[in-house]
């Protein structure tokens, strides 16, 4: 009843028909082991700390914690108020809720400071006194006079204006500096809910304002919010994509059911596997769950499919499971060893978070190949399977039309595509890394929605350098501090810069105090000592939960400078500010030079990081899987000419991109290895078939090419489907990172069918006549095909 | 100098700044000693623990603080007190801080009168400026000349700051302590609650912990290298740790230099621009 056999044809119809006597027992042991596994899953917690994303040997990470080992580690909330009325801040409604918040954020979980208009300390001279309060000590009972006085004296302070009042004084914001203990996940959850509530229990009682909260514990807490919105709503969609696309391809609702077995138990035992190795989930890692549904899905169809069809040709059940097994034993293998080797190659990757998602998802694949080829085919021997008669003619006739085409055109083809290939690869150079924290969430999630709010009145990426004197107590010596004071004025005649922070102020401020505030004192002093006793002053006068070690460093040897940029800029911006700053302190102050470090800074270089690492991991993915196709093929030119169909799908996803889209974020560099591993499949169906053909069936290359559309070309039209439409899930991610990952692969898988069919024919043509048939060697090779042949 | 009581008077009186003599006879404050069993035996314990080590007139010390942060990166703060002992509890000692190192700040003087409930009159002399400048502050808090110790722990020793609560007892280190609570009654403290543990053979202070305004643990004080002066102990060593930041100070004294026969004229504001 089976066709001549291979060594692997034998293992197979075994391994199917063991399977099929065992049923009962696959089943159970399955899924017993797939829900031992996933009891690992009870240990996967959320990362919500942006520095997940770098690994830690990120330069720019190593800089930035460098930066707050010598200053301060802290996260922080920003409440931006702003009065829905129009009114100003300075009134005494208004201020009544400045200060109540600014009284109890001191009382949020792990808040270390509260910085606001009313606590400000704000210092002034009568005579020989020095007066040290808060800017307003009674907030909500100044007089008129009083109230405008605040107002004068918030504006003149550099340390405030556009930084927590805009020039208006139509807006404010309050910053908690938070110290976490880091010690537990849920510590971010806990600040922020408190925050929330703080806020509600305000605008409780001052309906009048709209109250924004920003910040990096807000950043933070996004990360973890976005992937748990993600499994609430893309896994359901993913479950509905899979029920359609299974009930449309096999017709059948019990082996709809058996399919959503493969795909649950394979994505069970992936994040089982993932608690048992204690990965922390944050940005794409969470995917995996999304990639392997689509992916065992795939694997499940292509056993279906061809079980069906044998039923269909008057095979029994039974035997059409054993037949569907023997068929796609090796293609689920080799499509399913080129793709764990794709997920693989994302070990490379800088960002933590794509190694763990490569390794989840291969996890999956493993157990996908496994179930597909056990649990599948036991569960099919269990349940009832009918096949309504379709009518395949006329499928096979419009392949069979459509690779006529292709044979009669294949050079135009072969050109056109070549040249709309070449051409699409040109455009790859006009691609922007555009990587910014505020933008990796969509306008669902509530720090999307307040930071953008923010941006329109305070600037937003805090921007840091530590400039170094080079002697202990430097930072007080005149030069120093003109210095350093140009460099502010620098920055703050800049476009793209809201604020700057720099101690020259305070300087320039405790000066005037103490020559009894006389303005022409407002400068820097021009003595060394002086400098170095007005520290001493201003450090006794602080007040709780400040001290000079957050702006100087211990030794007084390099103070900090914080250029806070405007929200509204982007990755290549930050970059042409940051060389600019670097120009001008090679020709104004090289000896001060220092790394620009921050949050953002990290992110603007981490798609550069990000694709210098995945190099190295890409190009060991394409030479694995050149080898695995070489093997697959048995021929080391077909090996090495299926790249060209496997590798320009990916640089054509690129070029279209630029066109279409134009700026992508870090998630470029893991598509290349990944969307390598998937696309990969169809070029071994279709090279085998076409192989075979010639081979066995002496075909010669036109009705080879013609063989292998009519073969499987309705399953790869359907294969590429299905993860066409799996991975387009991914781009309604809440995060964009995962977003762009999904539609750059969906890209390329689309892409890479239209390649394997108006570019791949017409170049097998041209090597056909290039190649004395001899070369071919005659043996017979694996069948590897969907269906059973029609021919 | 800066009557550096730390945290509790008895932790002040352990740093080194009374002395012996004939104790006084003290009246306790109600407001201060409260009405529960807890409370009156938490202010009793701290009271003992106070009043053994006064009497001493005036004293003087160097102190030397190595401030460390979290990159482990040190420096070090040196200056000298002189203490002028207050004559009752209704009222704060006068103190006198002198700073030697670093070089930029040699000879900035502080000189503090400590009061019980309202802010400290201080008044600080800058060599640079020639000036004496008076300083009003509510809010000093912040950390003394950038340590681990806020100035709120240097000038709040007082006894009658504080309501007090006692806990227990506990055993540390073989030694048998008496832990008790304690609870600012004055504004714009940093603080909400300072624990200590005060051992029962020579009623000293040996370690301290202070809570943030949330309740959190903020630092803790250890307090060691005792010596006996004549009966009068004081620590010598003192290691404030920051659980929340991870940086801490280390301050260390020189012997002490009790009744040098300083008064009231050596304490007031014209004397800072004398002391070069």
């Amino acid at each position: 009843m089976f066709r001549k056999t291979t060594p692997l044809d034998g293992f197979s119809i075994a391994l199917a028909k063991i399977v099929i006597r065992l049923r009962w027992f696959v089943v159970f042991a399955a899924v017993a082991a797939a829900a031992f596994i996933a009891t690992g899953a009870a240990n996967l917690e959320y990362s919500n700390n942006y520095r997940t994303f770098f690994s830690a040997d990120n330069p720019e990470l190593r800089n930035f914690e460098d930066f707050q080992a010598t200053y301060i580690k802290s996260d922080n909330f920003l409440f931006v108020f702003e009065p829905t009325d129009g009114s100003e801040i300075f009134t005494n409604e208004n201020l009544a809720a400045i200060g109540e918040l600014t009284e109890k954020a001191w009382l949020l979980p792990y808040a270390t400071r509260v910085d606001s208009v009313t606590n400000f300390q704000y210092t002034y001279a009568d005579g020989d006194e020095l007066i040290v309060e808060d800017l307003v000590p009674a907030p909500g009972e100044s007089s008129p006079e009083e109230l405008s006085q605040q107002k004068a004296n918030a504006l003149a302070e550099p340390l405030l204006r556009n930084q927590l009042i805009t020039p208006d004084a139509g807006v404010t914001a309050i910053n908690v500096v938070l110290t976490y203990p880091e010690e537990s996940l849920s510590e971010v959850p806990e600040a922020v809910a408190a925050a929330r509530a703080l806020r509600a229990e305000i605008l409780e009682s001052h309906p009048q304002f709209k109250i924004y909260i920003s910040g990096s514990s807000m950043l933070n807490n996004a990360f973890g919010e976005a992937i748990q919105k993600d499994f609430s709503t893309l896994i359901p969609l993913m479950i509905g994509v899979i029920i359609v696309t299974t009930i449309t391809a096999v017709r059948s609702v019990s082996a709809t059911f058996a399919t959503l077995g493969v795909v649950i138990l394979s994505t069970m035992v992936a994040m089982g596997w993932a608690g048992f190795v204690g990965i922390k989930l944050a940005g794409p890692s969470p995917s995996a769950t999304i990639v392997i549904l689509t992916l065992a899905v795939a694997d499940a169809i292509h056993v279906l499919m061809t079980m069906r069809v044998s039923m269909r040709a008057g095979m029994a059940k039974r035997d059409a499971i054993i037949e569907s097994v023997r068929v796609n034993f090796l293609a689920i293998s080799i499509t399913s060893l080129t793709t764990i080797v794709g997920f693989m190659a994302l070990n490379f990757s800088d960002a933590p978070p794509f190694r763990d998602f490569g390794n989840i998802s291969a996890v999956g694949i493993l157990a996908a190949w496994i179930l597909s080829l056990t649990f599948l085919p036991a569960v099919l021997a269990m349940i009832p399977v009918r096949v309504r008669t379709v009518d395949r003619e006329k499928q096979v006739s419009a392949l069979r039309g459509f690779a006529n085409f292709i044979v009669a055109h294949n050079r135009v083809l072969l050109i056109g595509s070549s040249l709309a290939t070449l051409a699409l690869i040109a455009m790859i150079p006009r691609i922007e890394l555009s990587d910014e924290f505020r933008k990796y969430f969509d306008q669902s999630m509530e720090f999307r929605t307040d930071s953008d709010a923010v941006i329109e009145h305070f600037g937003f990426y805090a921007t840091e350098f530590s400039i170094k004197s080079g002697e202990a107590g430097g930072v007080t010596d005149p030069e120093y501090l003109e210095k350093l004071e140009l460099f502010a004025n620098w920055l703050r005649a800049r476009d793209d810069v809201a604020h700057v922070y720099s101690i020259a102020d305070i300087m320039k401020r405790l000066n005037k105090n103490l020559n009894a505030d006389d303005p022409a004192f407002y400068r820097l002093p021009e003595d060394r000592e002086l400098a170095a006793q007005y520290l001493l002053l201003f450090e006794l006068s602080l007040p709780y939960g400040l001290d000079l070690n957050d702006r100087i460093n211990i030794d007084k040897s390099a103070t900090r400078v914080t250029a806070t940029l405007d929200g509204d800029v982007n990755t290549k911006s930050i970059r042409a500010f940051l060389k600019e700053t670097d120009a001008w302190f090679a020709a104004n102050a090289p000896e001060l030079q220092g790394p620009a470090t921050g949050p953002q800074i990290m992110f603007t270089f981490i798609a550069q990081r990000n694709v210098e690492s995945m190099i190295l991991g890409t190009s060991i993915a394409i030479v694995a899987i050149a080898f695995i196709m070489m093997v697959a093929l048995r021929s080391i030119p077909m090996g090495l000419l299926s790249m060209a169909p496997n590798g320009l799908p990916i640089l054509a996803a690129f070029g279209a991109w630029a066109a279409l889209v134009g700026t992508v974020g870090f998630s470029v560099a893991a598509v290349a290895s990944l969307a390598l591993g998937i696309v990969i499949d169809d070029t071994v169906h279709f090279l085998t078939k076409y192989m075979r053909a010639r081979r066995e069936k002496s075909l010669s290359a036109p009705d080879a090419i013609r063989y292998a559309f009519e073969t499987v070309g309705a399953a790869l039209i359907f294969n590429t489907v299905i993860l066409m439409a799996g991975f387009f899930v991914l781009t309604f991610s809440a995060f964009q990172i995962n977003a762009e990952l999904g539609l750059l692969t969906t890209l390329t898988i689309g892409l890479a069918l239209t390649i394997d069919f108006l570019l791949l024919p017409g170049l097998l043509l041209l090597f056909a006549r290039n190649k004395d048939r001899s070369n071919l060697n005659s043996e017979g090779e694996p069948d590897a095909q969907y269906a059973p042949s029609v021919s | 100098m800066l009557n550096m009581r730390l945290p509790f008077r008895s932790a002040a009186s352990a740093l080194g700044i009374f002395v012996l003599a004939s104790a006084p006879a003290f009246a306790d404050d109600p407001a201060a000693r409260g009405d529960t069993p807890e409370a009156q035996k938490g202010y009793d314990v701290s009271a003992r623990s106070d009043r053994t080590d006064t009497g001493f007139g005036d004293s003087r010390v160097d102190a030397r603080m190595v401030l460390t942060n979290r990159a482990g990166q040190q420096t070090v703060r040196e200056f000298s007190f002189q203490t002028l002992e207050k004559e009752d509890e209704s009222v704060g000692d006068k103190s006198l801080v002198v700073f030697d190192s670093p070089r930029d700040v040699e000879g900035t003087a502080l000189l503090s009168h400590a009061k019980i409930l309202d802010p400290d009159d201080q008044w600080l002399y800058l060599p640079a400026l020639k000036r004496v400048k008076r300083i009003s502050s509510k809010n000093k808090s912040g950390a003394f000349v950038g340590s681990e110790f806020a100035f709120e722990d240097f000038t709040i020793s007082e006894l009658n700051k504080f309501t007090y609560s006692y806990v227990g007892e506990e055993d540390v280190d073989g030694m048998v302590m008496d832990v008790v609570e304690r609870f600012p009654r004055y504004e714009n403290s940093g603080y909400t609650k300072q624990k200590s543990w005060v051992d029962q053979e020579i009623f000293q202070v040996r370690k301290v912990e202070f809570y943030d305004r949330k309740g959190a643990l903020l630092k803790t004080l250890v307090l060691s290298d005792y010596r006996d002066y004549d009966g009068v102990w004081r620590a010598h060593s003192l290691k404030m740790v920051n659980a929340q930041n991870g940086k801490e100070t280390e301050l260390v004294y020189s012997e002490f230099s009790f009744r040098n026969g300083l008064d009231g004229n050596d304490f007031e504001q014209g004397v800072l621009t004398r002391l070069r």
